[in-house]
């Protein structure tokens, strides 16, 4: 897939002077009653990085997303997101720091009763920008996931792919910090699919931006482990093989609530663990 | 499916849990009017979807009871040679009391049950949290718009459902029996003390604030998938008119203490 570039400052320069996390989970547990989603989970993400979460149906991937947005609250534990402390911000105060966070809901969660321009255009139109501006980069958005076409149809008449493709432009809209990806593949061809995932490789590699994504399909993240996206032609190439340990991403497989691995590519390659063993197979 | 006996601790937790959500909900659909931004576009849109989306139901609703009460009083007024009275009948009970009530239960039917539905498969499609998410307040956007509009219209379509009950009655009463219409309307009229209009205005306010509250309450504590979204629905309206029935009752008695009775 070929794609124009989204002409937008480089979050990667804007970031510079900053050496914080992009996100950093410390002990966090949660439990809805009995059931615990997560016990004890520590991680961290850096600016810049792609870190991808496995693991079975249940195992907390979505809820981990969710706390690291402030959807949730922990029950224990402290979340920072870009430097701030989550875990001890009102929700009035988390708005302001939402808004330089995207976020790509596993069914895509569009507004089904605003047009594809006003679902992509929310967060512009909330800040009161002119019409013009807003419509220059809501094409811009839309021609990046190439569906422009779609403007001003609305989300009941768009594929599940598109629909993704479109919540990837709402959440991009804003060139965010941070990306949070639930799923962006679940549930798709293997040709849809593939697009999604050079769209998000686009973003890493052109934007730098830092990203979360939670995914079942190891074949996405083997093929964001391996390409890079390429500027000059404008798409997603494979990695001459000694260059691959530079690709900024990681993996993290949680079981039971609890973390089992979190590494790059090679160390995930090189472990032992039985269940691990089992699940890339 | 498994049914399990629930202990009267949870009942009772469960109860004041719920009441405490929706006194935070409806306290912050308040408290938003002194919070910028203030989504004036949105409180149109509701006001029209609300206000005007009624106007038919109201219209005939009130056209029916005014006539109605005629009708049903008409042949016992006879019977003690007081047919003129049937004006004042009307008036005052439309006034004080059908008017907002009847408007307020059709209105309850339906707009409370689509705000719970509308609100409520928002929050099972994860388009509130995308609204969270994405920076905004989903009670400032979401609910205050309609419980600002409710308020609003319902007072206006509680004076026109009003109006129109006192013609249907007028039309009952000059049709059906022989009523002179100078008569009727001198009478519906003179009847009306300060007492009454207060008491007809000040209720549409209150049952304008119960509906959209408890509709976007409801819609709010969605949960279950769209079996929970029709399981909102159906509360909502059930709770709404209910809540309108006994605060009907304590604001009657409250300004009957206040300003004296009939």
């Amino acid at each position: 897939m070929s794609s124009p570039t989204l002409p937008i400052e480089d979050p990667a320069v804007a970031n510079s002077g900053s050496s914080a996390d992009a996100v950093v989970f410390d002990n966090v547990s949660l439990a809805f009653e009995e059931n615990v989603v997560l016990d004890g989970v520590s991680f961290h993400l850096p600016r810049g990085e792609t870190k991808a979460l496995f693991g079975v149906a249940g195992s907390g991937k979505s809820t981990t997303l969710k706390l690291a947005l402030g959807l949730l609250r922990p029950d224990s534990g402290r979340i920072f997101l870009l430097g701030q402390e989550v875990t001890s911000m009102s929700e009035q105060e988390m708005f302001e720091l939402r808004r330089r966070v995207g976020i790509v809901f596993q069914e895509s969660a569009l507004f089904d009763s605003l047009k594809v321009r006003e679902n992509v255009a929310f967060r512009l139109m909330e800040e009161h920008l002119s019409e013009e501006e807003i419509d220059r980069r809501v094409r811009e958005a839309l021609r990046f996931v190439e569906l422009e076409r779609t403007i001003d149809m609305f989300p009941s008449e768009l594929s599940g792919g598109m629909r993704r493709r479109v919540a990837i432009a709402r959440a991009i809209i804003t060139q965010p910090e941070v990306l949070l990806y639930d799923s962006p593949t679940g549930g798709l061809d293997p040709v849809t699919s593939n697009t999604i995932v050079e769209l998000i490789v686009k973003q890493r590699d052109v934007y730098k931006t830092s990203a979360l994504m939670v995914t079942h399909r190891l074949q996405d993240a083997f093929t964001m482990a391996t390409h890079h996206f390429d500027k000059e032609t404008n798409k997603m190439v494979p990695l001459p093989k000694g260059q691959r340990s530079e690709v900024p991403l990681s993996f993290l497989i949680l079981r039971d609530g609890k973390i089992i691995f979190d590494g790059d590519i090679r160390e995930l390659a090189a472990s032992r663990d039985p269940y691990i063993r089992e699940y890339i197979s | 499916m498994e049914l399990e006996l629930t202990s009267p601790f949870d009942v009772a937790k469960d109860a004041v849990l719920a009441i405490q959500d929706y006194a935070r909900l409806a306290g912050q659909s308040v408290g938003n009017f002194f919070r910028r931004p203030i989504y004036w576009g949105d409180i149109l849109q509701q006001a029209d979807l609300i206000g005007v989306g009624s106007l038919p139901i109201v219209v005939l609703s009130g056209l029916s009871i005014g006539a109605l009460l005629a009708l049903n009083s008409a042949s016992t007024l006879q019977r003690f040679g007081g047919i003129t009275l049937i004006g004042q009948l009307v008036s005052s009970s439309m006034v004080t009391e059908l008017g907002p009530l009847i408007t307020g239960l059709m209105v309850s039917g339906r707009n409370a049950s689509g705000m719970a539905s509308e609100l409520g498969s928002m929050i099972v499609t994860e388009q509130i949290d995308a609204m969270r998410a994405l920076g905004t307040d989903p009670s400032k956007k979401l609910v205050t718009p309609r419980v600002a509009a409710t308020v609003f219209m319902l007072f206006f379509l509680t004076i026109i459902s009003d109006l129109l009950g006192l013609f249907g009655g007028f039309a009952v009463a000059n049709l059906l029996f022989g009523l002179d219409s100078r008569q009727y309307w001198s009478n519906a009229w003179q009847t009306l003390v300060f007492r009454d209009v207060f008491m007809g205005l000040v209720k549409p306010v209150l049952f304008g604030f119960i509906i959209a509250s408890i509709g976007c309450y409801y819609g709010m504590s969605t949960r279950g998938g769209t079996q929970g979204v029709g399981r909102s629905t159906t509360q909502a309206v059930v709770t709404s008119s209910v809540l309108i029935l006994v605060v009907d009752f304590f604001v009657t008695k409250a300004i009957f203490a206040m300003l004296g009775y009939r």
